[in-house]
């Protein structure tokens, strides 16, 4: 599993840097910085499926 | 006293959120709207639309073809006259392309990082705040968990950022009163104004400059430029203007919607006390399912919307909450499920204009909850009749009577 975050969508909401700390960081802008560019280890994908529920502006997407 | 509201026969095309019926019935006549008319009209305030639909108002905020105008963004009879692309209190009345550079000045400071350094200071007054209202229930058997409560904690920590006494909150209170609940016309004495009073905080701070990165947020942006120049003082007072105000009802109506809820539903309270990993879910179905606010924005141009005629400066109303409450976008919409796994709620409102306090709003709400609930435990309301819900665009409790129950 991997995650493709589209920084162009991304608003700054900071939902998924709340629920997944391991996979989204943020910048100094409140923008969201995806950590895990590559595979998403196997105990985060529900994590990651979350962060994809939880963006208001559907800028995450689960790349399988 | 504010004129009586004629009463609305059909929410389909005479509706208004203003009126009284509207606060007690909003989450019902959105359903019935998105159901029957999922963009309403109406001709009050000089002519106005409603969509209740998640997805148009997600388009609308989006803005694609400039369709629309943040000129206006708070409802009233007279359009107002300052014009786009800076409007009266960028970023919130501005459009592109000012709108994103006047945004980013501020977003450092509402970034995530910045504002958890407030948290140890809005926890120590939340149990401030417990303390008196206690003290308060012991003496008289209940007390006001909004006017006691949630009004306080965003005037003290906006105030705080802002650099201004926080004895000034009834003040502010009623800045907010003249400008979003009740945005009539009125004459009042200059020193009354809300304009006056940010003059002196900006006069007091020009005469005193503050180095960059030093000071409060009037300093900040007395500081900061645009385009290479520094900001108009207009721009500033607006800005400033908007902080005070943008943050304190809203937040105020989050918080008390929380409480209200937890009131009425035990399981939801003992879960939330009892299970911290909920915590964070909670906090956004509280949002998603209360949201406080909802939007307005101008007609650019004249175009038709589905069908409807919409003419250049009508007022178009965004309701996040309503978005919210759509079971085309949510799964049992209409239920609060305290442990939401999906939930991509707009109470932030979407696109480019998306909540700058966001950040902020959310820790006031999370650690308000946190304390309340940690210190009082078990609560119910007095009676559902005494609670007052606001009208106009911020929707919340203002007069919330609670009882502790000293069981658990
Ligand atoms: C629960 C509390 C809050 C809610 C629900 C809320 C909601 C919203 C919404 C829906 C918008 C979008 C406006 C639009 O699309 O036209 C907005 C914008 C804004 N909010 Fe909040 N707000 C809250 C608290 C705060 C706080 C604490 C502040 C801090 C001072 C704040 C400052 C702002 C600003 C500056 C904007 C304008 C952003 C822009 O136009 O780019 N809000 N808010
Ligand atoms: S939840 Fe979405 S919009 Fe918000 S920061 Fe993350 S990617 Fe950006």
């Amino acid at each position: 599993m991997k995650i493709n975050y589209n920084r162009e969508l991304c608003q700054g909401h900071n939902r998924c840097y709340m629920l997944a700390p391991e996979i989204f960081d943020v910048d100094d802008e409140g923008y969201a910085v995806l950590k895990i560019e590559g595979e998403i280890p196997a105990e985060l994908h529900d994590k990651a499926q979350l962060c994809v529920d939880n963006c208001p502006e559907y800028a995450i997407e689960i790349a399988e | 006293m504010d004129a009586k509201k004629a009463p609305v026969e059909d929410w389909t095309t005479d509706f208004d959120h203003t009126h009284p019926d509207y606060a007690a019935n909003a989450h019902q006549i959105w359903d019935d709207l998105r159901e029957e008319c999922p963009i309403a009209h109406s001709d009050r305030f000089g002519g106005m639309w409603m969509p209740t639909r998640h997805e148009d108002i997600a388009a609308i905020a989006a803005n694609k073809d400039g369709l629309y105008t943040s000129r206006g963004v708070v409802v009233s009879e007279v359009r107002p006259d300052i014009p786009a692309p800076i409007g009266y209190a960028p970023p919130i009345t501005s459009d592109p392309p000012f709108h994103a550079p006047a945004r980013k000045l501020l977003l450092g400071p509402f970034a995530p990082r910045k504002v958890q350094a407030l948290e140890p200071f809005t926890r120590e007054y939340c149990h401030s705040l417990v303390d008196a209202a206690l003290e308060t229930s012991n003496e008289q058997g209940w007390f006001d968990a909004a006017i006691g409560y949630s009004q306080n904690i965003p005037v003290k920590v906006i105030a705080q950022m802002l650099g201004l006494p926080a004895e000034d909150g009834p003040v502010f209170r009623r800045f907010i009163h003249n400008i979003i609940e009740n945005p009539v016309q009125r004459e009042i004495p200059e020193e009354e104004t809300v304009e006056w009073y940010f003059d002196q905080q900006i006069a007091k701070r020009k005469a005193n400059p503050k180095p960059p990165g030093e000071g409060d947020l009037i300093d900040h942006l007395l500081n900061v430029e645009i385009f290479g120049e520094a900001l108009a003082p207009e721009h500033v007072r607006g800005t400033v203007v908007l902080l005070l105000v943008a943050g304190i009802d809203t937040t105020w109506s989050s918080i008390g919607s929380a409480i209200w809820h937890l009131a009425q539903h035990p399981n939801d309270l003992a879960r939330f006390r009892d299970d911290p990993e909920v915590r964070p879910f909670a906090v956004e179905e509280f949002l998603r399912a209360y949201a406080p606010v909802t939007m307005a924005r101008m007609v650019a141009e004249d175009h038709e919307l589905q069908g409807c005629p919409m003419k250049k400066d009508d007022w178009l109303l965004l309701p996040f909450p309503a978005g919210n409450r759509d079971p085309e976008a949510f799964e049992d919409a209409d239920k609060f499920v305290i442990d939401r796994q999906k939930n991509r709620h707009g109470a932030f409102g979407l696109g480019i204009h998306r909540c700058l306090g966001s950040n902020l709003a959310r820790m006031e709400l999370s650690v308000a909850l946190d304390v309340f609930v940690d210190r009082i435990r078990d609560f119910s309301l007095v009676d559902p009749a005494n609670v007052r819900f606001s009208t106009g665009q911020i929707r919340g409790p203002r007069e919330l009577p609670v009882s502790v129950k000293t069981n658990v």
